[in-house]
């Protein structure tokens, strides 16, 4: 027993020697999970702001001008264009310069004075349908708002509906609240999987492998050996995404500092074991490289990452139960997000126990074949 | 510069991958699959969000807010909550999203004309299906207002809104052309990016260095082959996309050949740069994640929009080609684009070509050591 701690002792010193042996090696460990909280903190919303927008006003007239107000004072549109004539409506929509165009006729101010209902033309580009559905929905609501406000004084009041909103657990609805967390699970997930699988094929490949064979190392040592450097690395990448995403930004955390290492470490064992089984099927690092990516793009699109996982068919939502991601993803967002104890994300850790102990029984059964 | 020198690489090239049938399957699995996801299991049309409702006024008013709420089709009430705690447990176990309260006297005050309350909470962890659900709840709860009250519907202001290029407003013709651009750079990062460095790595560069091929040649020798690959991924994608997802193609197939071909020449030479300089495959591998797959996924366009991110962000998109060929792709699909309209991005597409691979050779050394 002591030997065989003695071993992996030494396979992983030898691992790690291997891998910080290239220095650039070294910057990326610290500079991918970094990028990738930088781009999912910064970048990646779906929130519809400041919606580019160009108004054609025929009318000239206060009404007119006030209702081109009222659409530039939300933050939502942004008139950036004046065009004068319907062609350069044409243009300005066909080079993608805005995404709106309203196009207030001459009569409007007349029509309104008059009461009769007065027309305003609303162009949206469907190119983008998430922004084109919002950009709708918003210019309907302002118009309708402004509209409302015109009718005449005097007249029954409708039922008012007070409304009071509440959102919790992140009230100013911040996606970066949402996503930062998310990419602790993504950067564990790309980063073991490719260094794990890269570096075992790598022996394979350049021919080293026969020499560790020939040393006393048992499989199991082997596998142990190979693993633990790269479980060593996500963990650090986790505290460094976790410490980064706090200090810089303001993530909250609400649950428990023991359980994030605990699941994530219950996490690795599925991620780990699907980096051994890629290792055991790919003999060239391009091969393990696709294979990755093979796995990695589909598991990150249907983990609920990004777009929930209600919205998809059936079919999908089956395939997303031997997931890791999607339990992790769970987890995760609960302790930084909801202050989740166990009590509540205990059925995703068994999940995620179930599908790591499984993953790792299949590769270590693997793994012995593709040795012996 | 020698043509056959250039054929003699590409064929070696090509036979390697010949060789790996099991890389070249994935090559062409990889467009299929991302394609399949994106057209079927991905929308971004938010529906069905589960819903909790405690009712504590019970009359056949709230009875019918709830009604309208589930007949929109944007809510699915998941629970009939009889206490205030149950809806805690619910957004906190994720079981519901919205938790809707109508308090005792919200049909009282109906009847009485004074102002009715409703209470919601949302979980926020999900900003985007928030947002969306708050607002899908606040037009409702008004449209009810309204009817409950008898005010007429019309308003004084009448909207005619025409929606351009995508008339249904369907996510599919959205994503899927972009889609393309996303995936034609991952071929190009995923496998020109280890070609030289396997080279180095496996030693079969010193043979290389002793033949008399020069270095464009060497270059170009090595990306035909990719050039292939890609290019029929491109027609696989493009008709995947056409006859699976019936998304519309309006503009010109030459003109897509021909930037495409452009695309995929700077992104083949984009991934041999990074090979060169890092001769690791396991260094090369991480680095065109960062440089290729994620800039392209993310800061493109493609899905997010690139106006809604913060200034800085916007600054650094420009220099993303991926974002320069995903607004070229959609134009053709969509907007049916002449080269009028297309020809600034595709001038940036050539300068990227041109300078990366100007780059991929000055960066080649012919040496060892």
């Amino acid at each position: 027993m002591r030997n065989s701690v003695e071993r992996i002792h030494q396979m992983v010193a030898k691992e790690f020697i291997q891998i910080f042996r290239d220095k650039r090696m070294k910057a990326i460990v610290f500079v991918i999970p970094l990028l990738q909280t930088m781009v999912f903190g910064y970048a990646v919303t779906m929130d519809v702001n400041n919606i580019p927008t160009a108004v054609y006003d025929l009318d000239r007239s206060p009404e007119s001008r006030e209702l081109v107000r009222r659409l530039s004072a939300s933050s939502y549109f942004d008139v950036r264009y004046a065009p004068g004539s319907p062609a350069e409506v044409q243009d300005l929509l066909d080079r993608s310069r805005v995404t709106v165009a309203l196009q207030i006729d001459r009569g409007f101010s007349a029509d309104l004075h008059r009461r009769i209902p007065a027309a305003v033309q609303l162009l949206v580009d469907g190119t983008d349908s998430n922004t084109g559905i919002v950009a709708l929905d918003y210019a309907n609501r302002i118009i309708l708002k402004y509209a409302r406000d015109l009718a005449p004084a005097g007249s029954a009041p409708p039922v008012r509906i007070d409304l009071r909103q509440r959102a919790w657990y992140n009230p100013e609805l911040k996606s970066k609240n949402y996503n930062v967390p998310g990419v602790i699970a993504m950067v564990i997930m790309l980063t073991s999987l490719l260094l794990t699988s890269m570096a075992v094929v790598r022996e394979r490949e350049i021919g080293t492998m026969e020499q560790l064979m020939v040393t006393p190392l048992k499989p199991v040592e082997l596998i142990l050996g190979k693993t633990i450097p790269f479980a060593i690395i996500a963990f650090f990448d986790m505290i460094l995404v976790t410490v980064f995403g706090i200090l810089v930004f303001d993530i909250p955390i609400r649950g428990s500092l023991v359980l994030l290492p605990l699941s994530t470490a219950i996490y690795l064992l599925s991620v780990l074991g699907i980096g051994l089984v890629i290792s055991t099927v790919a003999k060239t690092q391009q091969q393990a490289l696709m294979s990755t990516f093979l796995f990695y793009m589909p598991a990150v699109l249907l983990s609920g990452f990004m777009f929930p996982l209600e919205n998809m068919p059936d079919l999908f939502q089956y395939l997303t139960f031997i997931n890791p991601l999607r339990y992790f993803l769970v987890i995760i967002r609960g302790l930084f997000l909801k202050g989740n104890g166990i009590d509540i994300l205990w059925p995703q850790m068994a999940a995620l126990l179930v599908l790591g102990s499984v993953v790792i029984t299949l590769s270590v059964l693997r793994f012995r074949k593709r040795l012996g | 510069m020698k043509f056959i020198r250039i054929k003699a690489i590409a064929k070696k090239e090509m036979l390697q991958i010949i060789r790996d049938p099991l890389s070249l399957a994935m090559g062409f699995l990889m467009p299929v699959l991302l394609l399949l996801i994106f057209g079927y299991a991905i929308s971004l049309d938010v529906n069905d969000i589960a819903t909790i409702v405690l009712d504590l006024d019970r009359s056949s008013l709230s009875r019918e807010l709830v009604t309208d709420l589930t007949a929109s089709g944007y809510f699915k009430v998941v629970r009939h909550a009889e206490h205030h705690r149950e809806i805690g447990d619910a957004l906190d176990a994720g079981a519901a999203r919205v938790a809707l309260t109508i308090p005792t006297g919200f049909s009282g005050d109906i009847n009485a004309r004074r102002t009715a309350t409703l209470q919601v909470i949302v979980d926020g962890s999900d900003s985007n299906t928030a947002t969306i659900a708050l607002g899908y709840i606040a037009a409702l709860s008004d449209i009810y207002g309204r009817r409950i009250g008898g005010v007429s519907l019309a308003p004084i202001i009448e909207i005619r809104a025409r929606v351009w290029y995508n008339p249904e407003l369907k996510s599919r013709n959205f994503i899927v052309p972009g889609l393309i651009a996303v995936i034609m750079m991952v071929i190009a990062a995923l496998l020109t990016s280890l070609c030289i460095a396997r080279e180095w790595e496996r030693g079969t560069m010193e043979q290389l260095i002793a033949t008399p091929v020069k270095t464009p040649e060497l270059i170009l020798g090595k990306m035909t082959p990719y050039f292939l690959i890609g290019f029929i991924d491109m027609g696989f994608s493009v008709t995947m996309a056409v006859m699976l997802f019936a998304v519309p193609f309006k503009g010109s197939l030459f003109l897509l050949s021909v930037i495409s071909g452009v695309f995929l020449f700077g992104g083949l030479s984009f991934g041999i740069i990074i090979s060169i300089i890092t001769k690791s495959q396991m260094v090369s591998s991480q680095i065109s994640v960062v440089a290729t797959y994620l800039p392209a996924f993310l800061l493109s366009g493609f899905m997010f929009s690139i106006s809604n991110m913060e200034k800085p962000l916007q600054v650094l998109t420009r220099i993303v080609p991926a974002r320069y060929f995903v607004a070229i792709l959609k134009g053709l699909f969509l907007k049916g684009s002449s080269v009028r309209f297309l020809i600034a991005d595709a001038v940036f597409l050539l300068i990227f070509a041109v300078v990366t691979f100007a780059v991929a050779n000055r960066k080649f050394e012919k040496r060892i050591g």
